[in-house]
């Protein structure tokens, strides 16, 4: 396909196209938050991958090189739109649940739970109605910038820590905080609407 | 109990660490010893898991019509500028 791809075959870049663009969106769209910016990112990608296919020499799987040409363009955006938030992130967070709903240090039972969890007792095909859905990704939407793009690496994409870390430029630890602190605050954006009690 | 026990407080701060496998093994022990006891913490590390699951069922696998016809246009005008 892809010597046929170097002749200008427009059929096998649409095939390339169906079998790797929702991928390559889905991570624009870990850089660039606005998706718009993230469908012209991903256009100029698929440019670069045109430009570049003469000399993709298949050192790296196909999937890795399309998904760092888009990193690169989208960083590039990035830079331009000036979006980054630095790593304030890692910092001053506060707790992954609100210290009310634990006893306090007067108490013989400090640090246990005063409001514990309530079980949201329903199977997860049920859970993920649209509305639901929702309340998920606006909850990923709200994240900051590293918080949201380890999460959306890492639990909706699927990938494994170590090529988080690779491409996001994380030490391991750091992910580790990152993904527990977008976690964290998921968990408790789902609990807020299944059991309708806020923190 | 004895001082050295977990706080349902303390364990939802190390969730995810035990959840990663990151844990050292004395500090694994401390967790599943709390674990064994608090119901409520057991409850709160399945809706992490459930979290994590639920948070996977979000990926949109197909482009829209409009994306696909723009990429084409990326392709004709590059064929043939």
């Amino acid at each position: 396909m892809l010597q046929n791809l170097r002749r200008g075959d427009e059929r096998a870049f649409m095939t390339l196209v169906d079998r790797h663009g929702a991928a390559m969106l889905r991570h624009a769209r870990v850089f660039v938050r606005d998706r718009a910016v993230a469908e012209e990112v991903v256009q100029e990608a698929w440019l670069g991958v045109l430009r570049g296919i003469e000399r993709f020499e298949g050192r790296s799987s196909l999937r890795t090189w399309l998904f760092g040409i888009v990193a690169n363009v989208a960083r590039t955006r990035g830079v331009r739109e000036a979006r980054s938030v630095p790593f304030s992130a890692l910092t001053d967070d506060g707790p992954s649940v609100a210290s009310e709903r634990f006893l306090g240090a007067g108490d013989r039972w400090h640090g246990h739970w005063a409001t514990p969890p309530e079980e949201w007792g329903r199977p997860e095909r049920e859970l993920l109605s649209t509305e639901t859905r929702d309340v998920l990704g606006a909850a990923i939407a709200n994240l900051p910038d590293t918080q949201r793009q380890v999460i959306s690496l890492r639990d909706v994409e699927g990938w494994d820590a170590d090529e988080v870390c690779h491409v996001l430029e994380l030490s391991e630890a750091n992910q580790r905080v990152l993904l527990h602190r977008a976690r964290s605050k998921v968990r408790r954006a789902l609990d807020e609407y299944l059991t309708g009690r806020s923190e | 109990m004895s001082v050295e026990d977990l706080t349902c407080q303390e364990l939802v701060e190390v969730v995810t660490e035990y959840l990663e496998g990151a844990m050292p093994a004395e500090q694994r022990m401390r967790f599943e010893e709390h674990l064994a006891y608090c119901s409520w913490c057991q409850t709160y590390l399945a809706q992490m898991r459930e979290t994590v699951e639920v948070t996977g069922m979000l990926r949109e696998d197909d482009l829209s019509a409009e994306a696909r016809d723009a990429l084409l246009r990326v392709f004709r005008d590059w064929k043939e500028p």
